[in-house]
């Protein structure tokens, strides 16, 4: 048995069988400590001896660089941006996310399918719809959904990278100003995020807490997930990190 | 999602492989709209100006694979439906378009990717008024094609699936899996048959009759002038 699936129609040309890595999504709304802790997360990793990958919206080398331009020009509509989106995804799937699973890395991504699916729904998209586009995606072993109140997010947003165009979902026209459109926007993804993690099973992590706590509540779960470490008298890698989950 | 359209424009749409010379015959179509009177607009597949540089790079690296390659043409007829067909219907206009996503129901699935999957990812779309498919056997197409151009192109022939070395069987392999895929969709979709070995005359007073019948009760434009003037300044760019 593979220990991969696709949640739809897969890709053509994959051999599942031969996927032998791990692959952990962190999710979540804009401003909740992904990034941070999915830099984090690589680092612990690698210390105890895994090969890690780690990707993220908009990086291919197909699509990333035109999706950013056409940011800029705040003309696209929403399903060309669902679409482009989907264009970045399977690029990054099929050269760096599958290349990696073959070759046993553990891939880490902040954020996955269900950030596009919940942007492409929040902007009218039929949630059927979205949901097959991304068929092609492959199943992943864990997806922590970073989870804060709408409350506490605009508080981080003011205090690091201020509001921006696309996280206060704008091209909506939900409010008078940034500050509005920010609030009704978060408070709707965030509403399809909380009905994701259900039908989805997403492991919801509590990120109104601090740095610290959050990392170890992740480290734990992550722990759990890469399960017992290959026996200790066989190398002295293995060893180590077999201490370190403890 | 739009599907079924109540938009008070029209569209008309051509399909067929390269060489079925439909591009020609929507071409005079075009023409004949516009010296009717009536207000036409024109959009072409794989020409959205936010998207079709991404394509142009992807293809000339080979960097797609059969479904980032459905995926990036899905984006642009987006980019194109939610701009260029969309709001001219709405407006009442006739949309033309040369290739529409039958285009990528026949290319996509002849290169592997889900026929059900290529079908519901374009359920944006919006139906066509008409739909016409240019039925040519791929030798006539291939002698149309290698006289007018000096060399195929990689992906037009299939390169990426390694059907062959040699690209002019490559193409021909190629095609004709487009063109099986076309003939199913004739009763699928309803396209509208046109033998494309008929004279170009023949064929465009065929396509004439049928969109003459389908565009009762379009509007045509009040100022006659401003059409003239545009298709001037076009001449004079050109």
């Amino acid at each position: 048995m593979a220990r991969f699936d696709f949640f739809g129609e897969g890709l053509p040309g994959i051999d599942l069988e031969e996927l032998k890595g791990k692959l952990i999504v962190l999710e979540g709304t804009d401003g909740v400590g992904r990034s941070t802790h999915t830099g984090l997360l690589k680092q612990w990793l690698e210390n105890n001896g895994h090969a890690v990958l780690d990707t993220g919206m908009a990086r291919s080398a197909l699509a990333g660089k035109a999706i950013r331009q056409a940011k800029e020009g705040h003309t696209m509509g929403s399903i060309t941006m669902s679409l482009f989106y989907a264009t970045d995804f399977a690029d990054r799937l099929e050269n760096e996310m599958i290349p990696a699973l073959r070759a046993g890395f553990i891939v880490l991504t902040d954020r996955y399918i269900f950030s596009l699916m919940a942007r492409a729904i929040v902007r009218g998209a039929d949630p059927e719809w979205i949901k097959d586009v991304y068929g092609f995606a492959l199943r992943p072993d864990a997806v922590f959904y970073l989870r804060v109140n709408v409350d506490d997010l605009v508080t981080r947003v003011i205090q690091t990278t201020g509001f921006d165009y696309w996280e206060a979902g704008m091209d909506l026209h939900l409010g008078e100003d940034m500050y509005d459109s920010f609030l009704e926007y978060q408070r709707r993804l965030l509403k399809e995020f909380d009905s994701m993690a259900e039908t989805y099973g997403f492991a919801v992590i509590d990120a109104s807490r601090s740095i610290e706590e959050v990392f170890d509540d992740l480290k734990s779960r992550v722990s759990g997930l890469l399960g017992p470490a290959p026996d200790p008298a066989s190398g002295k890698v293995a060893g180590c990190f077999y201490e370190t989950y403890r | 999602m739009y599907g079924k359209h109540r938009f008070s424009g029209r569209l008309f749409i051509v399909e067929g492989i390269d060489g079925s010379g439909k591009s020609t015959q929507l071409s005079l179509l075009h023409k004949w709209l516009e010296s009717e009177g009536y207000v036409a607009s024109f959009s072409e597949w794989n020409s959205s100006p936010l998207v079709r540089d991404v394509t142009r790079r992807g293809k000339k690296k080979e960097m797609l694979t059969p479904m980032t390659f459905s995926l990036i043409h899905a984006t642009d007829f987006a980019d194109r439906t939610e701009h260029y067909i969309v709001p001219p219907l709405k407006a009442g206009a006739v949309v033309l378009a040369d290739r529409y996503i039958y285009t990528a129901f026949a290319r996509d699935v002849a290169r592997g990717v889900h026929p059900e999957w290529v079908r519901g990812l374009y359920g944006f779309a919006v139906k066509p008024t008409v739909a016409f498919y240019f039925r040519v056997p791929l030798d006539v197409a291939m002698k149309r094609i290698l006289g007018g151009r000096d060399a195929l192109k990689f992906y037009e022939a299939g390169m990426d699936l390694g059907l062959s070395d040699d690209i002019e069987e490559s193409f021909r392999i190629f095609q004709g899996r487009i063109i099986e895929e076309y003939e199913k969709m004739v009763d699928e979709f309803g396209l509208v048959a046109i033998d494309a070995t008929l004279s170009i005359e023949e064929q465009q007073s065929q396509m004439r009759q049928i969109v003459t019948e389908a565009l009762t009760g379009t509007k045509k434009a009040r100022i006659r002038k401003w059409l003239d003037l545009t298709s001037l300044a076009k001449g004079s760019r050109e």
